[in-house]
């Protein structure tokens, strides 16, 4: 009889947590962690919509799109926060997202009117490196230095992607003549960013791929000014991180409660300090102190996202071919 | 198909392996059936499969000639701290693959301490990326795994061989000549077969070491069907490509290995006359100062990097932690209800088909069995609840080659050795399996289970795919550290990691041995 009473204890309390409606949101595994925005962004979330926030990692940003075109329209995914604008194309063409109505005062470099994804936060990518040593300011003067770098491999990371496009923003046709001189400087490619930031910190390279945002944590989470990073005057590519709100979605309201929540205040004070990005919206009290100090580039890259598209597999194989002799 | 009297009944080897296999190709069936039309196999795809091939056999040739004077070493010698170097000698195994090249770097990378000794003397820091990087990563994995499948084959060796060899005076090159070069023709196939395997499906070394686009696997391009191109069509493709290719290396390794056991001992301790000139006391310290030298080095670098770390792990560290350990502990259970049916089924000669099965599990992409489950398991369950359960036998079923290579030798030994006397006294099934199987495959059991954990407690494969907030694993848990710039917290949680999986193989390595010679 005990156990009956117990049993019926548990039951009727996975009730009642049933009825608060739950709001599942993939994301990549980074954003979730303990010291990512995960934390926060539940707890201040939760506080306003009467909700039970559930945020998944699911690796990459890359990963996050091949999850969800796996589960396809029955996913339980509500919410997919984490694609770039490099992905949001073929987002778009699986037809599994819907349009949203969120407006904010975006303080991107680039105008924003796509009406499917929400931009979170943005940053330039750049090579870092240690304040000590002198960095070159374009592709070119790096290719003909004898700086070695560390990048990531664009088929397995958002970052290397990203990487592909800034060459091939900034250079087009004459990319290719790019990579292969750049090709002596390489050290290594690695899977992603965690890889090729370690390399970098244990000395193995001069240089690395990330984002001039980086400094910021060594700044501001460990006091230590001892990276920089470098400003090329070819111009930066951006990252632009998005989120989307899945057609298929059981919670649609709350879904566009989200979005919304995203580009507010209380998110956005969240992202810099976790995230290690710029924040999409700048939130009233500025940026923290510290971001100040960060390079800014005279000139932001982006492609469109289908100009992104329709370049991936050529300078995938322009980069494969010029690294492969 | 019973047409000969035996102890126990193959039946439940066989079963398992069929589960085995279905595993396996039912996962591949699942994503190839799930394809849309994609682009078949490029020329960058045959790139990967030349590039995969000669890594593999250049880093499956190396691993294996250097463990034979290293096993002989150790198997020869007694010296304080023996057992607990052999049980450091399989750590690399079980790392995190960017801790254990991060360690790896600290002590032969560009500003390590070898290149550091090097600056001092005026030289030239070494190179470590590249096919030798790779190759050179790929020893470090791999010899400790060699070294200790050959070790075994040393102690299936019944020191009443070596007694009487010694009675007959005989020395050192004939001993090599009568016992030692047959048990290698019979364990050194199958050790090569392994860590070929293994390096067949490498796919972080060979992308981190292998310094760009030339040094592309079968496993990245595997990785960039799914993710990059979500072309899963081409990733059943390459993934049945890489189960050829390990299959052929299987069947070929079993063909191969030829010869009978010892025979039976009485279990005395082993004395090593031979071993006693001047001569082979040097050659024997030589190996296995360089072997410790090779493999503790960047063990130690790791742990000074971790040392810091480990006072600010967090609670969530420590949960990743439990999460690894239950994890481990189940995939050991699955591993050995697995393999000890088909090791006793292979012994009872019905092998070939089922060996292979067993090493099939090295093949597999992790990639594609957990893709494979997922689309199997989405339409009925949720993904999420069985992450715990799921990882675990995805984990026993890629420690299952290892385990096999471990128990067939023994198993067979003693099928061979007390079969006919228990079935003259008429005990059969379960009372020989309980007094006579079990028993004198303790440490072969308990060998086969600790590496099992350790391996287990490392994984990262199929936990991505199936991992929410609320169950990460501990490797899961140092990637996470990392991509928040938490490299110091990281380098903590790999310590943990490192100090767990050695902590689980010691305990069930040492069970297995409680009071037997080791």
């Amino acid at each position: 009889m005990k156990y009956l009473v117990i049993a019926a204890g548990i039951l009727s309390t996975t009730a009642a947590i049933a009825e608060v409606p739950e709001l599942t949101v993939y994301t990549y595994d980074s954003f979730v962690s303990d010291w990512g925005p995960g934390p926060a962004v539940e707890e201040a979330f939760e506080e306003i919509c009467g909700c039970d926030l559930k945020l998944v990692g699911a690796g990459d940003g890359a990963a996050l799109l091949a999850r969800v075109k796996l589960e396809g329209a029955r996913s339980d995914a509500d919410v997919v926060l984490g694609l770039d604008t490099n992905l949001t194309a073929a987002a778009k063409a699986t037809g599994l997202f819907a349009a949203h109505s969120v407006t904010a005062d975006y303080a991107l470099p680039v105008a924003w009117a796509d009406t499917s994804f929400v931009p979170y936060d943005w940053g330039y990518f750049s090579f870092v490196h240690n304040a000590d040593a002198a960095a070159p300011s374009n592709f070119k003067e790096l290719a003909a230095s004898d700086m070695k770098i560390v990048i990531q491999d664009p088929r397995s990371s958002t970052p290397g992607l990203g990487l592909l496009m800034w060459v091939k923003a900034a250079y087009g046709d004459a990319a290719p003549a790019i990579w292969a001189d750049l090709s002596d400087n390489i050290v290594t490619v690695t899977k992603g960013w965690s890889e090729a930031y370690g390399l970098f910190l244990e000395g193995e390279a001069d240089m690395v791929l990330s984002y001039t945002t980086s400094p910021a944590y060594h700044l501001i989470a460990e006091e230590d000014a001892s990276k920089a990073a470098a400003v090329f005057d070819e111009g930066h590519y951006m990252q632009v991180e998005v989120a989307g709100k899945l057609a298929a979605s059981d919670q649609p309201e709350l879904a566009d409660q989200f979005l919304s929540f995203m580009v507010s205040d209380a998110f956005q004070t969240i992202i810099p300090t976790t995230n290690w990005m710029y924040p999409a919206v700048t939130p009233a009290a500025g940026l923290p102190s510290g971001f100040e100090t960060l390079v800014q580039p005279g000139k932001s890259l982006l492609l469109s996202e289908d100009e992104a598209a329709s370049v991936r597999d050529v300078a995938l194989d322009e980069w494969l071919t010029a690294l492969s002799q | 198909m019973a047409d000969r009297a035996q102890p126990v009944s193959p039946r439940l080897g066989i079963g398992a392996a069929v589960l085995v296999a279905a595993l396996i190709f039912g996962t591949l069936a699942a994503v190839a059936l799930r394809a849309e039309a994609g682009r078949g196999l490029g020329s960058s795809d045959w790139a990967a499969l030349r590039f995969t091939l000669i890594q593999a056999c250049l880093s499956a040739g190396l691993s294996v000639a250097l463990a034979i004077p290293v096993a002989r070493a150790l198997a020869r010698r007694r010296f304080v701290g023996r057992r607990v170097l052999i049980a450091l000698l399989g750590a690399p195994f079980i790392l995190p693959v960017i801790v254990a090249i991060l360690g790896l770097l600290q002590v032969f990378g560009r500003a390590g301490w070898f290149s550091s000794g090097l600056a001092v003397l005026g030289l030239e820091p070494v190179q470590i990326y590249g096919l030798h990087g790779v190759v050179l990563a790929h020893v470090f994995f791999n010899l400790p795994l060699a070294t200790r499948l050959l070790l075994q084959g040393w102690q299936e060796i019944p020191a009443e061989r070596f007694r009487l060899a010694a009675q007959l005076d005989a020395d050192a090159r004939a001993i090599r000549q009568l016992l030692e070069i047959p048990m290698l023709r019979r364990v050194v196939p199958g050790a090569l077969a392994v860590v070929f395997a293994i390096c067949l499906s490498s796919f972080a070394v060979a992308l981190t070491l292998g310094g760009g686009p030339r040094a592309t696997t079968i496993e990245l391009a595997i990785y960039q069907a799914f993710r990059f191109d979500f072309d899963l069509g081409r990733a059943a493709l390459l993934s049945g490509l890489q189960l050829v290719l390990t299959g052929a290396a299987a069947l070929v390794a079993v063909k191969v290995a030829v010869g009978e056991g010892f025979g039976t001992g009485l279990d005395r301790p082993l004395q090593r006359w031979d071993g006693n000139t001047v001569a082979a006391r040097i050659l024997d310290g030589f190996w296995i100062v360089l072997a410790a030298g090779f493999l503790l080095l960047p063990l130690s670098a790791i742990v000074l990097a971790g040392l810091p770390g480990m006072a600010s792990l967090t609670v969530s560290v420590w949960m990743a932690a439990l999460n690894s350990v239950l994890v481990a502990a189940l995939s050991t259970v699955l591993l050995l209800l697995l393999a000890l049916p088909m090791a006793s089924a292979v012994a009872l000669g019905r092998g070939g088909m089922i060996e292979v099965a067993g090493i099939l599990g090295l093949a597999a992409s992790p990639l594609v069995i957990g893709t494979g489950l997922f689309i199997v398991i989405y339409p009925i369950a949720d993904p999420f609840a069985l992450a715990l359960p799921v990882t675990a036998l995805v984990n026993a079923v890629m420690a299952l080659p290892f385990a096999l290579r471990i128990l067939v030798p023994r198993a067979r030994v003693v099928v061979g050795r007390y079969g006919r006397l228990a079935l003259s006294l008429d005990m059969r099934g379960w009372p020989f399996v309980w007094r006579v199987l079990l028993p004198r495959m303790r440490p072969q059991i308990g060998f086969a289970a600790g590496l099992a954990a350790a391996l287990s407690m490392g994984d990262l494969g199929v936990i991505a795919l199936f991992a929410d907030p609320e169950f990460a694993t501990l490797p899961l848990q140092v990637y996470r550290l990392m991509g928040a710039y938490r490299m110091e917290a990281a380098a903590g949680a790999a310590l943990l990691l490192l100090t767990l999986s050695m902590a689980a193989f010691w305990i069930l390595d040492r069970g297995g041995r409680w009071h037997a010679e080791a």
